[in-house]
């Protein structure tokens, strides 16, 4: 036996620590792979089947949202052109695709308006299409808020011009404050509100001290959160970045001409 | 002492006695991070105490191979190991807690209670008091986390666990919260509410004081126009 305080003692107790210990965590790491892409996978489905107010109960089971979600269909958006592709984003997901600089450009300072660095060339979109003809389109969005990006969905209308839903599936705001961005009563104001006016420019925004229902622009108008402005400024940016020139903006113009 | 009676003493004795916040002041970043909800305070105490448990244990077992001038470096792997394990575990079996808790999982690394103890008992004790002393630590700071998560998640969001307790204003009910709550300096004013409770109960926990304070030497006005 080697005195364990000489340097080869010290050396081999040292490769042997990192040996038991690599092998253990890798093997958890790969036999827990599948259940974690699933629930990653399971948690955007959920997500875009509430925000798109298919689904209403936050605890519904595994197989409703399956089940439920064989009526979204997925495609793919060339975010460049504003056009459908075949071509799926790097990755899987256009949140991935972002990271890779192969498949994503990067902004200037003066198009970051939602300070998300990158931007992927390809995006996924969710439609809902009865007989034909499309109902719903699920857009996902994200921008910096507070303390980090905030990752979410917008839903609109077939009009594409009316929100049915905003949420947010990750985001690390102060909970409470800017945390209030999962608050339902939150969430439910943005139902029904316009997002483009009639020039066609983005309109939606966050007013801060209450929406004044009489006045003309209350249609595009939704409150700030309380004591959470960096939030708020967020939220409001996000939205302008990604229905802008930028985002899905040329999209949802070429998808209401029937030119997507 | 029987032996049940000593378990008993390294298993409880870190809950008020020996409390790893209240007393030994480590692990108070975390304690300040998740306390504004319930839920993600309790996962978090049961995350920390199986680390610390089950690092006790593992170090002990190996403490009289560990070389002496590498003994931080392993107790950090070993520790390191158990973190991103757990990480891995809650992922897979709790995917909505994780998505909480997101990097405080990993900051368990750094959490001065675990790295503490092994340094401190597991490198002098055997495996099975090593894991008790694990598990009491886990239990002490579990203790303050609890009290300080109740307190910041009722009076900070009216809610305790998700579930509304006292319907705030914004929701349409009577209570107005109390924002401070929810910002990370209140969980500082509350572990010092919590430690001034603490020792005023037990006073042999007050250190000693390093220097004095000498008396105010100025003559007062009062007397210097006497």
């Amino acid at each position: 036996m080697v005195n364990k305080d000489s340097v080869k003692g010290t050396l081999l107790v040292a490769l042997v620590l990192c040996l038991v210990c690599s092998v253990v965590i890798s093997t958890a790491a790969v036999l827990l792979r599948p259940t974690q892409q699933a629930n990653v996978e399971l948690d955007i489905k959920r997500n875009v089947l509430m925000i798109g107010g298919l689904v209403t109960d936050p605890k519904a089971s595994k197989a409703t949202i399956e089940q439920t979600f064989s009526a979204v269909t997925t495609r793919y958006v060339d975010l460049r052109t504003g056009k459908f592709t075949d071509e799926k984003p790097l990755g899987g997901s256009g949140r991935a695709a972002a990271k890779i600089s192969s498949a994503s450009e990067r902004l200037t300072s003066n198009e970051d308006i939602a300070k998300i660095i990158r931007r992927e060339n390809i995006s996924e979109v969710y439609l809902v299409e009865k007989n034909g003809t499309l109902e719903k389109v699920i857009l996902p969005v994200r921008g910096y808020g507070l303390w980090g990006t905030l990752y979410g969905f917008l839903a609109l209308k077939r009009d594409l011009n009316t929100v049915i839903g905003l949420g947010f599936y990750q985001q690390k705001e102060t909970a409470g404050l800017g945390g209030e961005v999962d608050n339902p009563k939150w969430k439910a104001q943005w139902v029904g509100k316009k997002i483009y006016d009639a020039k066609g420019n983005v309109a939606v925004k966050l007013v801060k001290g209450g929406v004044n229902p009489a006045s003309p622009e209350a249609k595009y108008e939704v409150d700030a959160l309380s004591g959470a402005t960096l939030t708020s400024n967020g939220v409001d940016n996000l939205l302008h970045f990604w229905l802008g020139s930028e985002g899905f903006g040329p999209f949802l113009k070429n998808l209401k001409a029937g030119e997507a | 002492m029987s032996v049940s009676m000593k378990l008993k003493d390294t298993l409880l004795g870190p809950v008020i006695n020996n409390n790893p916040i209240a007393l030994q002041i480590l692990g108070v970043c975390s304690a300040l991070a998740v306390t504004t909800t319930l839920s993600a305070a309790l996962v978090m105490c049961l995350a920390l105490t199986a680390v610390t448990a089950f690092s006790n244990l593992s170090i002990s077992l190996i403490r009289n191979q560990i070389p002496n001038s590498i003994r931080i470096i392993v107790q950090m792997t070993v520790i390191a190991s158990l973190v991103i394990l757990v990480d891995q575990i809650l992922k897979a079996l709790a995917y909505g807690v994780s998505k909480q808790l997101t990097v405080f999982v990993g900051l368990i690394i750094t959490n001065c209670i675990v790295m503490g103890r092994a340094e401190a008992f597991a490198m002098k004790h055997g495996p099975v008091d090593s894991f008790f002393d694990g598990i009491g630590n886990g239990l002490g700071y579990s203790f303050i986390l609890i009290c300080l998560a109740v307190i910041r998640e009722l009076f900070g969001s009216g809610t305790l666990l998700g579930y509304t307790i006292l319907p705030t204003i914004n929701n349409g009910g009577w209570y107005n919260p109390n924002g401070l709550l929810l910002l990370a300096p209140s969980a500082f004013f509350l572990i010092a509410l919590i430690i001034w409770a603490i020792r005023s109960w037990k006073p042999n926990q007050v250190e000693e004081e390093v220097f004095k304070i000498a008396p105010n030497s100025r003559v007062h006005p009062a007397e210097e126009v006497a």
